[in-house]
């Protein structure tokens, strides 16, 4: 409409010399300018909603699953402390991390285990070394009876001391006189507040006595400035008599796994925000402090079920191909009435549900199924000796090319409708036989419909979840069935997510292909 | 080979009607699993194959109890009313925001088309279980993971290609000068829309609410991660059904599902033809 207006001022003024105006007086170029601007946002404005859509309900979680794959921030956030001394480690010069990291990881795993927060950080870390989770959890009981002396003696020292009030005081003007005290002190008082209750009112960890007892052993009290400091300099006095925590063997006591290199290795080797460790296990390998080591021989799974996975997608697509093929033939080549009644017979099983597909299939397929029936009725097995066509590779394979099958035939349909009969009737006058004609003339022309519908076919299977799950058994499924197995089982996300993004980079290669080949564009539906 | 020549040799008549069979074993392939399963839904014993009694036609052998068993177990009509109302929800979502989306991608000048159009047909190019790992996780960030609200706004998600799809093929075939005539008459842009284009696409926005309809309620994937027991979805069901204890109650579900199929199919199809023929496009 208002491009209208403008072709139209363009006609009526033309004056002789100079830029061409519109009949607003502005030179037309600019007016066409803005017309075409108007026009572009006029255009974006209506596909904006969508577009705001689909990027918050489907391409931010798939950039967050790609995210997790990666994503290691638990072991920094449950084990800060730990982490920054462990990194000054050298495992091949001493096989245990100095006494400091000791000191951290008991700070660390008092603060995680009180907000229980150190159960999830040992399954993650027993992803990697096994036999790491229960070490966390029996650690996690057991802080509190880490520096009791200290906490008796504090407590017999000066009974304000027991109650809270006195703590929140201190920590008030502790500041960088007390460092550890304070530092601690901060984590105590966001994880009582997260449960909503007043650090001031809340009895104190024993930590934060062992840390008030470190400062103060260091002559913190001289330093510090504030009430309470006659008490400091008494407690002082106090813990003079006491023996300072020996965090390596507290830690020991607490449970001997703290005294194997492997632990604090593993660590160490996934202490960094982002690991390529999920990647690595998706791909039978793991990593090492000593770099990246191939998994032992019976934990390698996934290489296998990549290449089951191809190998089955290809096996049914090729069979999609050999089914499908003759069907688009004759559909292609009979007149359109009857090829219109026959395509139902294709188009109906293509819009059934994909369960109700696979749940004919389960009732077929069974050992007490109808298939099996009727192969024993015919006589051709024994009733002893029915076929075993489920819960293996036969089943899913059988399955899929049926529910697939269509997505084959649909596009060699549509390439074949525009083969010219009249090519295969010249060939044959030329003095061709009907298999020459056809392989020389007819299929060279209808490979870009195998091009096609394999990419489609393959494409679909490769993701498939659902009839694997079902009719696959152990030795049918794929790797979409071990991502669910990590989503909802065993919980490993971050692996979970390193396979789907490794399948998704597998699909979106060969749609990049696809697109080569025949045009995203020409996608049909119906 | 429309029709055996009168001159095709002995071979070639061989050949022909060889050919035919084959050809009628891959169509009884495709379509025998969907019909054997319609009368074992009327098996009056709880078996999944076909007893002496229904072979000989006894019609003490069939009866209507599976389709009982839908129609008063808790469990199925749960996942029955979830799915009616889960699957028109997601529909009504998809179908407003992508017609107005295919309208605005169908303007002659639109920066980034293709871009925009691959993010839009992503949800479709995506394998299932990768959405669902990324839904799972980024759903329950949210606090959206086994909501009603997450569900739909997933499945409306699944279902936009579809809608972007058939509304954009629709409307490649409009013809533009009828906006400007009727913006030559006085007509408002919405009055337009709603009186001249949206009549001429209807039939291209109505499949492709079929096609987010049926994405919907035939996905179980996705409502497998996203959903929790309260939103399952009588795939989900059926899903739960055949991993678990299979019960005969499936079959007659499947056979209520094939039913509503045929039902969409020759809607589409129908739709399909009166469409070609308001363009102007005679089927050959």
């Amino acid at each position: 409409m208002s491009d209208m207006s403008q072709t139209h001022g363009a006609e009526t003024q033309s004056p002789p010399s100079g830029p061409v105006l519109a009949a607003d007086g502005r030179p037309l170029k600019h007016s066409l300018n803005r017309a075409l601007r108007r026009q572009k946002m006029r255009a974006l404005m209506l596909i904006a909603p969508l577009l705001i859509f689909i990027l918050i309900t489907f391409i931010a979680p798939i950039a967050d699953m790609l995210f997790r794959s990666v994503e290691n921030q638990i072991v920094e956030d449950t084990l800060p402390r730990t982490v920054a001394v462990l990194g000054d480690w050298d495992p091949e010069a001493d096989d245990l991390p100095p006494p400091a990291a000791f000191a951290g990881l008991y700070r660390d795993l008092f603060i995680a285990a009180e907000e229980k927060t150190h159960t999830r950080l040992g399954s993650r870390l027993n992803y990697e070394t096994t036999g790491i989770s229960s070490l966390f959890r029996k650690s996690g009981r057991s802080m509190d009876d880490v520096g009791e002396e200290i906490v008796d003696t504090i407590e017999a020292t000066d009974p304000i001391w027991e109650e809270p009030a006195t703590w929140a005081a201190l920590a008030e003007s502790a500041g960088s006189a007390l460092p550890d005290f304070s530092n601690v002190w901060a984590d105590f008082a966001r994880v009582v507040r997260a449960d909503g209750d007043d650090p001031a009112e809340e009895n104190p960890w024993e930590v934060l006595h062992v840390s008030l007892a470190e400062d103060l052993r260091a002559g913190a009290a001289a330093e510090y400035d504030g009430p309470l400091k006659a008490e400091l300099g008494q407690l002082t006095q106090a813990l003079a008599g006491v023996a300072p925590v020996d965090y390596v063997a507290a830690m020991e006591d607490v449970d001997e796994g703290w005294s194997d290199p492997a632990v604090w290795r593993t660590i160490r080797t996934y202490a960094p925000r982002l690991t390529s460790g999920y990647f690595l296990n998706a791909v039978d390998m793991q990593l090492t402090d000593q770099g990246v080591a191939q998994q032992p021989e019976d934990q390698r799974l996934y290489l296998m079920l990549f290449q089951r996975t191809l190998i089955m997608s290809l096996t049914i697509t090729l069979a999609t191909i050999l089914l499908g093929y003759p069907v688009a033939w004759l559909l292609a080549n009979l007149p359109m009435r009857v090829s219109n009644i026959l395509m139902i017979l294709v188009l109906l099983p293509f819009w059934t549900s994909l369960l109700v597909r696979t749940s004919a299939w389960k009732v077929l397929l069974q050992q007490q199924g109808v298939i099996n029936d009727l192969l024993v009725w015919i006589g051709i097995i024994a009733d002893d000796n029915r076929l075993v066509l489920i819960n293996n590779a036969t089943g899913t394979i059988i399955a899929m090319t049926h529910i697939l099958l269509p997505f084959m035939i649909l596009p060699l349909y549509s390439v074949m409708q525009t083969i010219p009969p009249t090519y295969l009737r010249a060939a044959k006058s030329l003095g061709a036989n009907d298999w020459t004609a056809f392989w020389r003339v007819y299929f060279p022309q209808s490979v870009p419909g195998i091009g096609a519908g394999s990419i489609l076919v393959f494409i679909l299977a490769i993701g498939y979840y659902i009839t694997p799950e079902l009719v696959g058994g152990t030795t049918g499924v794929f790797i979409s069935n071990r991502i669910a197995y990590h989503i909802s089982t065993s919980l490993n996300w971050g692996l979970a997510a390193a396979l789907g993004t490794i399948l998704l980079a597998l699909v979106l290669l060969l749609y990049w292909v696809y697109d080569k080949l025949v045009g995203i564009d020409n996608v049909k539906l119906g | 080979m429309s029709a055996l020549p009168a001159y095709a040799s002995p071979v070639q008549r061989v050949w022909y009607y060889a050919f035919r069979v084959i050809v009628g074993l891959i169509f009884f392939f495709l379509i025998a699993p969907i019909l054997v399963i319609i009368p074992l839904s009327f098996n009056a014993e709880d078996f999944f194959t076909y007893t002496p009694g229904m072979l000989a036609l006894d019609p003490e052998a069939y009866s209507l109890k599976h389709y009982r068993d839908f129609f008063s177990n808790s469990d199925w009509q749960q996942a029955m009313w979830n799915s009616l109302a889960i699957a028109p929800s997601a529909t009504v979502l998809s179908v407003g925001l992508g017609t107005l989306a295919a309208i605005g991608l169908s303007q002659s000048h639109v920066p980034f088309r293709r871009a925009i159009m691959a993010i839009l047909i992503s949800p479709m190019i995506v394998p299932l279980i990768i959405s669902a790992a990324g839904m799972y996780f980024f759903y329950s960030r949210v606090g959206l993971q086994g909501t009603y609200v997450g569900v739909v706004l997933a499945h409306a998600a699944l279902g936009i290609p579809f809608v972007i799809i058939t509304v954009t093929a629709t409307l490649v075939g409009f013809d533009r000068s009828l906006t400007r005539a009727a913006a030559n008459l006085g007509a408002d842009p919405v009055r337009t829309f709603f009186k001249v284009q949206m009549p001429l696409i209807l039939p291209g926005v109505i499949s492709g609410g079929l096609f987010a309809f049926i994405t919907s309620f035939d996905e179980v994937v996705v409502v497998l991660f996203v959903g929790s027991a309260s939103q399952k979805t009588l795939p989900w069901q059926m899903f739960i059904g055949l991993r678990e204890q299979i019960s005969p109650t499936i079959l007659a579900v499947a056979t209520l599902l094939v039913a509503i199929s045929i039902l969409l199919l020759a809607t589409v199809e129908l739709l399909r033809r009166r469409s070609e023929r308001l363009r102007g496009i005679t089927p050959q």
